[in-house]
């Protein structure tokens, strides 16, 4: 092989790869992507039964309802908003009432979610950003200490922590 | 005191660092031996500055000094010792100060052990390492500082997040830190290097020693966090493709190709420029991580605090290394002497085919960690980019590399024989096809499970090709001298058949989680289920009382064939101090697989609801992360490989010609 012949060799090879991957991302980009709305922002977009979404918000207050087996029902809320949410499995560790929630999954003919993934966060100091984001929307994000339950406010890194 | 000591001296660590990062730099361009060698005792001091601010806020968390807001927010008088130590870096002024320690630690490593390597280069690669030091201890004492003082002091402190009081956690953000951090030498190397505009073999040989023990370091920790996430959260799950992990996996995409290319660099002078830019590619994708996990851009366990000033700061120090080694590179690559070129089937060919698929997997999983974040500072829209995504996109650009690693080992450099190479693989292609027929046997579908584990078996027998080829030259016939002549390979070949066959076990374990069992079950005492080739019994329920949590303990019993094989303690802690709970899976490895038990709160009838899981080969995935690093560790201790020395290279030939 002369020295051309190598090198449009390599620069042949790196561009086919390149192209692979960069066609395989776009591909993927298309199709494989779920968007997060809060409860408001869902119904505003008239999101159709069968589109694959996240959504997130607080789980409203007295809305948690078990159902036979391990099926159950609760609402997710923005304030302004609820969206019914159906889900069947084993509820995180941190789910409560109240609480900040993430769940994926798609709306059905009845306008229920039927979520197949729930997601509370793991530390209950915070909530899921998108959720703060979508309190925020609706005017109801209070800040962490308002936001967390009464430890939070003896939380000492508002009013100390930049002090030093 | 003492946190004023450990506050001071980290401020004299700062202090040292800027003067790392001009005298030597400056002595460099006048030819100041004396300025230059300045470097490596700065260097030194300014580890054990650090090293001594560090110790003192070790010392606060473990006496329990709640005059500390670091120690009140992430400590409790009864949280374990074990936990007290490991909470400092459980919190995001720890976890920073934890980078620095090692950021310096490897300062002072190159300092010490880098005698070999030009004074110039030296002082250039130790005053970058200066200026990366003195940003960070700035960004620590600026927005971050771990001494900040609580007036007054309260009786106890918040407790740590209980989710991280666990041993996986003890020793995951460690070895983590060590890869991340371990590849600031190549990078300081890689711009000191552009800085003197002077590229030749020798510089392969620098950076080969530390790249492979930030490399080790990197698979360890990787592994380990997955570990620990799959035995933490619950879901059975060993990958999340969530931004965090992927943050990891990217720096260790970036210097597994940097591994190879460096290798063509110091045999062949060919792909000098490419080794170089992927040196600061690697550590620019550590710093991205730094960046993504401490900004509190990504929600994730591992972003504590999010306060914008934070990430601001992060991202300057990002856009200023990033931006600044890429615009060195700019400015410099096309100076540097280009290297040779060569034939496409070769060793260096393939090398360069296994960099073209690293670096493009690494691509996807950048596109798919950043865009949703590029996306929603555009317009607002918040997508997440999944497993789906990934599967998609990573797992054809990373595949070819299973087919071709053993393939690339067998061939040689400048001019290999492809068509030899494979007639070599035919026993190990055998034994892959036997592997898929028994595996279609035992579990039958899903068919990418029944590919993937005859490829993975394919790989970790074929990594060992090259060496039976050497220790047998006349196939297994000849077994004389055999032992003699493997004793007489080079450690690096053991270390990269090693690694490959890592590689490889971890490839079967992931296969075979496609024959897992997975039942989701309200149990109640007595009760027993079947759970793949095994039962699990319910033998009890008890409640205990921890340090700093009550559980509640399912106790359950394996069985197989009315035998008792294994006992079971899934418990649900609750914390509360931080009125949080934790599950604590119940984890039993029995030939290679796992049974997994996940149970959450008791119902109000008495049942408790539990994951019960079966995971086949699951244990290989880690194991074969284990088998890469331990394969890293062999090539490290090539003494023939190690800087100016020689040697033992000669006197290996000698026993060699001896033995024949």
């Amino acid at each position: 092989m002369t020295r051309k012949q190598k090198r449009l060799t390599l620069i042949g090879s790196a561009v086919g790869v390149l192209g692979v991957a960069l066609g395989l991302v776009l591909f993927a980009l298309r199709d494989n992507i779920v968007f997060f709305y809060g409860p408001t922002e869902m119904i505003e977009k008239h999101v159709g039964p069968g589109v694959r979404l996240r959504i997130g918000g607080l789980v409203e207050n007295g809305s948690l309802v078990h159902l036979a087996g391990k099926s159950v029902t609760f609402k997710v809320t923005d304030g302004k908003d609820n969206v019914p949410v159906a889900y069947t499995g084993l509820l995180p560790d941190l789910f409560r009432e109240g609480q900040g929630v993430v769940a994926e999954g798609a709306l059905d003919r009845n306008g229920v979610f039927q979520a197949d993934s729930v997601l509370a966060k793991h530390d209950e100091r915070y909530m899921p950003r998108e959720v703060v984001d979508a309190l925020k929307k609706q005017g109801k994000w209070a800040g962490p200490s308002g936001q967390m339950n009464g430890q939070a406010s003896s939380q000492p890194n508002e009013q100390t922590g930049a002090s030093y | 005191m003492i946190d004023e000591v450990g506050h001071y001296a980290l401020a004299l660590a700062l202090a040292l660092s800027l003067m790392q990062a001009i005298l030597p730099f400056w002595g460099a361009r006048t030819h100041d031996a004396r300025l230059m060698a300045v470097a490596r005792p700065a260097a030194m001091t300014q580890f054990a500055f650090v090293a001594l601010s560090y110790a003192a806020l070790t010392y606060a968390h473990v006496v329990s000094d709640f005059s500390l807001v670091n120690v009140v927010e992430n400590s409790a008088s009864a949280k374990p010792l074990i936990y007290k130590i490991s909470g400092v870096w459980g919190n995001h002024e720890g976890s920073m100060m934890l980078w620095v320690l090692i950021l310096t630690a490897c300062g002072a490593a190159m300092a010490a052990f880098s005698r070999a390597i030009p004074p110039r280069l030296l002082a250039d690669a130790l005053s970058v390492q200066g200026v990366l030091g003195a940003a960070f201890l700035a960004f620590i004492l600026l927005t971050s500082n771990p001494f900040a003082r609580m007036v007054p002091a309260p009786i106890d402190g918040n407790d740590l997040n209980p989710i991280l009081q666990d041993p996986g956690l003890a020793i995951h953000p460690p070895l983590l830190y060590l890869g991340y951090v371990g590849f600031s030498i190549v990078f300081s190397l890689a711009a000191a290097a552009l800085i003197g505009g002077r590229l030749d073999a020798a510089f392969a040989r620098f950076i080969r020693p530390w790249t492979l023990a930030a490399w080790c370091f990197l698979t360890l920790g990787i592994a380990m966090g997955s570990y620990w996430a799959y035995y933490t959260l619950g879901w059975g799950g060993f990958w999340f493709w969530d931004p965090v992990e992927n943050a990891s996996l990217m720096p260790w995409l970036a210097g597994t190709a940097l591994l190879h290319s460096a290798a063509v660099m110091e045999k062949r002078e060919a792909l000098k420029v490419w080794t170089i830019f992927l040196a600061i590619v690697t550590f620019s994708l550590s710093l991205l991580g730094t960046f993504l996990v401490r900004s509190g851009v990504l929600t994730s366990v591992h972003s504590f605090a999010s306060d914008p000033t934070r990430g601001l700061f992060i991202l300057a120090i990002l856009v200023m290394f990033i931006g600044g080694a890429l615009f060195l590179f700019m400015l410099r690559a096309s100076s540097l002497k280009q290297g040779g070129l060569f034939a496409p089937i070769s060793r260096e060919g393939a090398l360069v085919v296994n960099n073209l698929l690293l670096t493009a997997a690494c691509a996807a999983v950048l596109v798919g960690t950043l865009y949703p974040l590029a996306l929603e500072s555009i317009n607002g829209d918040k997508i997440s980019v999944g497993a789906p995504f990934f599967n998609l996109t990573f797992g054809p650009l990373f595949a070819p590399i299973f087919l071709l690693a053993p393939v690339g080992q067998l061939l040689a450099w400048k001019r290999g024989d492809f068509l030899a190479a494979a007639q070599r693989l035919f026993f190990a292609a055998g034994l892959g096809l036997a592997a898929m027929a028994v595996f279609v046997a035992l579990h039958g579908a899903p068919v990418m499970s029944v590919i993937g584990s005859g490829v993975a078996v394919y790989l970790v027998v074929g990594a060992f090709a090259e060496i039976f080829g050497r220790v047998f030259p006349s196939g297994f016939g000849a077994r004389k001298n055999a032992f003699f002549r493997a004793k007489g390979l080079p450690l690096s070949a053991w270390g990269t058949a090693f690694a490959h066959a890592g590689l490889g076990l971890s490839m079967l374990g992931i296969a075979a989680s496609g024959w897992g069992v997975e039942k989701i079950v309200a149990m109640k005492q007595g009760d027993v289920y079947d759970v793949g080739p095994y039962q699990l019994q319910v033998v009890g329920v008890t409640t205990n009382q921890g340090p700093n949590y009550q559980e509640t303990v399912a106790h359950m019993s394996v069985q197989r064939d009315g035998r008792v094989v294994a006992l079971l303690a899934p418990s649900k802690r609750f914390f509360s101090t931080r009125r949080m709970g934790t599950a604590q899976a119940g984890i039993v490895t029995l030939n290679l697989g796992q049974i997994y038990v996940s149970v959450a709160e008791p119902n109000p009838n008495g049942a408790i609801d539990a994951r019960l899981y079966w995971k086949p080969l699951v244990s290989l995935i880690w194991i074969g992360a284990l088998v890469m690093a331990f394969g890293g560790l062999l090539s490290l201790s090539d003494r023939r490989l190690r800087v100016g020395v020689a040697r033992r290279a000669v006197k290996a030939q000698i026993v060699a010609q001896a033995a024949e």
